[in-house]
Order: C-alpha cells, then sequence, then structure tokens
C-alpha cells in the first residue's frame, strides 16, 4: 500500500516547550490511524502539522518533513491553503457556522472556489449529507439553521463540510469525545465508510474507539513516538511495556 | 498551589474590611453585604427615576407645542419665533442625513480599522493601534469643532467642495455655492467622532469570535481575508451593527461640534454643500434667548423628540451587542 503521509524526524516546538520529538512514521493510504497517548502528550500538535494549522501560531515552529504523496507541504513555495484544501480537519468540538444554514455550511468551503451553480451545489449537499448520514434527519430542514442540530449531527454535518471540499487526507481530533455513545457510533460507522476514500488520521482517547476504528495505531508519551504498527499488533502484543500499560489502563 | 492562593486572598479581604467594625468577622461581612446591595438597588433605581421624571417634565414643559401643533410640528419647516410658528422639520432632517451619512461612512472604516487591529496586525502594531483609537474618542467635541471650523471647513471650501461642484455639480446633492461650513462638514465631523467608538465595539465583537470558528473556516482551505468573510464577519454581524447603531445614537446626539461646521441654517436641501441645521444645535443656540413660552416649549418638544430617539437608539444597540458576546459566553461554556 501506497504511503500517503510522511514524517521524517520532525519536531515541533512552541517557543521553548518541545510538544513532538523527532517523530517519523507513515500514513498508508485508505486506512485509518489512530494516534493515542496521555493529555498533552502531542497528538493535536501532531495532527495540526499535518495540515499546517500552526502557522497561525506565531510562537509554533516545525522542523523537519512532512510528506502528503511525496511532496514536502512545508517546502518553500508551498501555498499552505491548497495544503489545506488536500488535507482537510474535524475538530474536538463540533464547529458549524452558527449563521449559515445547513445546506449553506455543507458548501462553505466549496464556495471559496468561486461561482457555484445551483444544481451543482444542490447535488454536493445531498451527496455529501448522505455519505454522512445525515440526509435522512435534515432533508425536510436544509435552509434552517445548522445550530438547530443536535452536538452528534452537528459534528457529522462538520465531517459533511469538510469532505465536501474533496480533501484526500482527513484528520479528526478526538471527533467523538463531546458525543454521547449512539452518536458516538454513527461518527465510527462513518470513519468506516469514509476510509475507502480517504486516508483518516484519528486521534482519540478512547482505546475501544481506537481498537474499533482503526487499522493501524500510534502510541504518543511526552512528545515522542513509543511505537507504532497494526492496530491488532499493538492491542495484543505491544513491544513497549509502556504501550501495554497504557492500553491496559495500568498507567502511571 | 491554586488553593492556597485563592484563601489568601479572601482572607485578605476580610483583613481589608475589617478594622471598620468590631463586630465578628463573619456576622459584619454579611450586614455589610445587605447594606451594600440596598444601596446600589436604590442607586440603579434613582436612576431609573431619574429618567423617568425627566421625561415626564420634558413632556409636561412640550405640552403647549404639542397642543398647538400637534403633528405639524415635525411636518412643517416653519420656524419662526416672532410670528410664534414652530415646525421642527429641518432639525430633524439635518439631524436624520447628517447621522445616518456619518454612520454610512464611518462604519466600513471601522470595520477595517477593527479587523486590522484584530486580525491583520494582531501583534505589537495592533496593540499600539487600539489604544490610540480609544483615545480619540476621549478628546472633547470642542476641540474637533473647533479643528473643524479653523482647519477642515476652510479646506472643504477652497478645494473639497469646489472640486465637488465642478465634476459632480450636475448632481442634486452637490448642487450650489461652496460655503466651507455645511451639511457636508457635519458629516465628516460625525464620522471622525464616531469612528473610534465603533472601532472599539467591533474590535471587542471581533475578539469574541471564538478560536474555533477561525479553524473552521482556516481548515477548509480559507484564506485569511475568506476566514473574515465566512467565519468572522458572520459571526460578529449583529455586534457590528449594534456597534454602528451605538454611533448613530452618539452622532444624534453629539451637540457642539455639529453647532460650530453645520451652519445653523434650517434649510431643507438635497445638497450637502449647503449650511444645515440639527436638533440638539437649534435647542443650544435657542435656548438662552426664547422670545415666548411657546417657543421655550417648542424648543423643549425637540428635546423630548431627540431624548427618545437617543434612548431607543441605544437600547437596540446594546440588545445586539449583547447577543454576540452572550451567544460567545454560551459557546465557551
Ligand atoms: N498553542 C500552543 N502554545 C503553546 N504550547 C502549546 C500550544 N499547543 C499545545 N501546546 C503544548 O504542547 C504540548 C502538547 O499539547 P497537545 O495539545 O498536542 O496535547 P494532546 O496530546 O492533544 O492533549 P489532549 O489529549 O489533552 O488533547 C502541551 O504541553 C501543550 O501545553
Ligand atoms: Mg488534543
Amino acid at each position: 500500500m501506497n504511503n500517503k503521509v510522511q514524517l521524517e524526524q520532525v519536531n515541533i516546538h512552541f517557543g521553548k516547550t518541545h510538544a513532538v520529538r523527532d517523530i517519523s512514521m507513515t500514513f498508508p493510504e485508505h486506512s485509518v490511524t489512530a494516534i493515542i497517548g496521555p493529555s498533552g502528550c502531542g497528538k493535536s500538535t501532531l495532527l495540526r502539522s499535518i495540515n499546517r494549522m500552526h502557522d497561525l501560531v506565531p510562537s509554533a515552529r516545525v522542523t523537519g518533513k512532512i510528506l502528503v504523496d511525496d511532496g514536502d507541504i512545508y517546502d518553500r513555495g508551498v501555498d499552505p491553503v491548497a495544503i489545506r484544501r488536500r488535507v482537510g480537519m474535524v475538530f474536538q468540538k463540533p464547529n458549524p457556522f452558527p449563521a449559515m444554514s445547513i445546506y449553506d455550511n455543507v458548501i462553505a468551503g466549496y464556495k471559496l472556489n468561486g461561482r457555484l451553480p445551483r444544481e451543482e451545489a444542490d447535488e454536493i449537499v445531498e451527496s455529501c449529507l448522505k455519505r454522512v448520514a445525515l440526509w435522512d434527519e435534515v432533508k425536510d430542514r436544509l435552509k434552517s439553521n445548522a445550530m438547530m442540530l443536535s452536538g452528534g449531527q452537528q459534528q457529522r454535518l462538520c465531517i459533511a463540510r469538510t469532505i465536501a471540499v474533496k480533501p484526500e487526507v482527513i484528520l479528526m481530533d478526538e471527533p467523538a469525545s463531546a458525543l454521547d455513545p449512539i452518536s458516538t457510533l454513527k461518527i465510527e460507522e462513518l470513519i468506516e465508510e469514509l476510509k475507502e476514500r480517504y486516508t483518516i488520521i484519528i486521534v482519540t482517547h478512547n482505546m475501544q474507539q481506537a481498537a474499533r476504528v482503526s487499522d493501524y495505531t500510534a502510541f504518543l508519551y511526552m512528545g515522542d513516538l513509543v511505537e507504532c504498527g497494526e492496530t491488532k499488533k499493538i492491542f495484543t502484543t505491544p513491544e513497549q511495556k509502556q504501550t501495554e500499560d497504557y492500553i491496559t489502563g495500568r498507567f502511571g | 498551589m491554586r488553593t492556597s492562593c485563592c484563601t489568601n486572598e479572601t482572607e485578605t479581604d476580610r483583613a481589608a474590611a475589617a478594622p471598620k467594625s468590631p463586630q465578628p468577622a463573619i456576622a459584619k461581612k454579611l450586614g455589610g453585604d445587605s447594606i451594600f446591595r440596598y444601596l446600589t438597588t436604590f442607586f440603579a433605581f434613582s436612576i431609573l427615576a431619574i429618567l423617568a421624571l425627566m421625561l415626564y417634565e420634558m413632556a409636561g414643559e412640550s405640552l403647549p407645542a404639542i397642543r398647538e401643533f400637534g403633528w405639524k410640528f415635525v411636518s412643517s419647516k416653519d420656524w419662526d419665533a416672532v410670528q410664534g410658528s414652530f415646525g421642527a422639520l429641518p432639525y430633524l432632517y439635518g439631524s436624520v442625513v447628517s447621522s445616518v451619512l456619518a454612520l454610512l461612512l464611518a462604519t466600513p472604516l471601522s470595520i477595517g480599522a477593527a479587523l486590522f487591529i484584530t486580525e491583520i496586525a494582531p501583534g505589537r502594531l495592533g496593540s499600539v493601534v487600539a489604544p490610540l483609537v480609544e483615545l480619540l474618542a476621549a478628546i472633547p467635541s470642542v476641540i474637533y469643532g473647533l479643528w473643524g471650523v479653523l482647519v477642515m471647513a476652510p479646506w472643504l471650501q477652497s478645494t473639497v467642495q469646489p472640486f465637488l461642484i465642478e465634476h459632480f455639480g450636475f448632481i442634486p446633492l452637490f448642487e450650489g455655492a461652496p460655503y466651507g461650513v455645511s451639511m457636508l462638514a457635519a458629516i465628516f465631523i460625525l464620522m471622525i467622532m464616531v469612528v473610534p467608538i465603533i472601532t472599539s465595539i467591533t474590535r471587542e465583537v471581533l475578539l469574541a469570535v471564538p478560536q474555533s470558528q477561525k479553524e473552521a473556516a482556516i481548515a477548509l482551505g480559507a484564506t485569511r481575508w475568506e476566514t473574515i468573510k465566512i467565519a468572522i464577519l458572520p459571526y460578529g454581524k449583529s455586534g457590528i451593527l449594534g456597534a454602528a447603531i451605538l454611533g448613530l445614537g452618539r452622532a444624534i446626539g453629539e451637540t457642539m461640534a455639529v453647532t460650530m461646521v453645520i451652519g445653523n441654517a434650517p434649510n431643507i436641501s438635497l445638497s450637502l454643500l449647503s449650511p444645515a441645521y440639527t436638533m440638539p444645535s437649534v435647542i443650544a443656540n435657542e435656548f438662552a434667548e426664547t422670545t415666548s413660552k411657546l417657543h421655550a416649549s417648542a424648543l423643549m418638544e425637540i428635546g423630548l423628540i431627540l431624548m427618545v430617539v437617543t434612548l431607543i437608539v441605544n437600547a437596540m444597540a446594546r440588545l445586539l451587542i449583547w447577543s454576540v458576546s452572550g451567544r460567545a459566553k454560551g459557546g465557551a461554556a
């Protein structure tokens, strides 16, 4: 299988804080990779470096190479805006645009490409909402405000908004942590579906979730990559004692 | 660590309050609290009472004019103290036109300035510009007026107005002779005076836009400008509208600077180059030399209209601004 995303000796600093230490790993195409680890170990920091979200933080410094399809996204002359269209992101707390309707939320990113004919927009909205299994729940009220939806529905809407831009990679930072078990299940099923088309990298605190949805798992501890590999292997026969302790909840 | 810090704080508080009374600390604290509450409640209500009393008094004083002219007071443009006929339309017109046009010019300028401070140059430059803008709001309006009449009006008369007349004179807005002091001068002065207010409130509204909203847009591949367009401005929309309306309230009530530059002629002219008059200006100019009871009453009625309008405008603005900061707080919780 192709490696869609590849990290080579990635270090991330915030001022004097060394948040991610010398991480090298690969993310195979059309697979789900889970990043796990205790709070503050640098999971979000690592994830956000893959679509250059750190560009917004003046104190952040990313070194090393992050290759998407063999091109280093931190190379000079690479447009971060173009990178973010290829590498989409779903956040922990659902963040639909509150001033927009459900319909407009879905095409908010797509519309940035330029004018969008009505029929085309309708099509995109329908297909994206169907893919996130939200269509049947909202098809009669597409024009109503996105904030009317439940948290789980809002999160699926945000995923629809992300895939509407047609990214190749989707980053998810604890996408289900603010949701109830049923909504969480729906999101997990959705991730399963999405991996047919996209490469997915998901940060999660939920071990069962990582075991259920991911093909590969990476365990981070205090900014270091302790271990990564096939999820089955990590969860049954981890090589590192630290990994085993964390997964079995015997962490200390 | 944290907890011990907090305990310290309460202890200092109590120590600071202690010397006033010999009673045990807790009882004294309760007593002090409830007295304080009654006192603040009393003050809060007395402010409302004063407001109501003022409205009542003004309405009472206006009564002769209201009885005499009825609705004609606001529809007639005939203001003649000698003949005893009073129609306030020119003042209403002058107030509305000068403040609305000033607002139309000031609002985009202020939004731009606030965006510059919060989004474009949020670092050191922004933190220098922001207090400077606030400083502008503290300048007494007579200074603006003085500058307006000594510097701006002559400049308008010698440069801007002749230019407008020459190139746009065919539009009724720019007809006539260049007087300097004019509706245009008032509009500019008001614009300069409301920009700081609108900017600083818009800035607060923009700062209340959650980071998650900006990130949502950026992660979709939005440029900085697109982020402003799809995430920041829509989120702050009603607050910005509130800021603008607050500016409108300020502009409608502004007296000194406008009186100095508007020319004080009760015209109703489409041309922005001709002198005009506003409600606060006529009150300020004529209250000291009223010729009759009816004249005084007519001025009082203008004051009443002015007060009711500003109260309504301000209440609307506050509601809009609250709706944004309230939502921001709800979102953060
Ligand atoms: N914008 C920032 N500025 C300064 N330091 C930061 C910033 N973002 C993260 N850090 C620091 O980087 C380290 C890693 O944080 P990160 O958010 O990546 O942790 P995490 O693994 O995602 O934790 P959690 O599971 O709680 O979300 C922390 O020490 C944090 O304080
Ligand atoms: Mg995190």
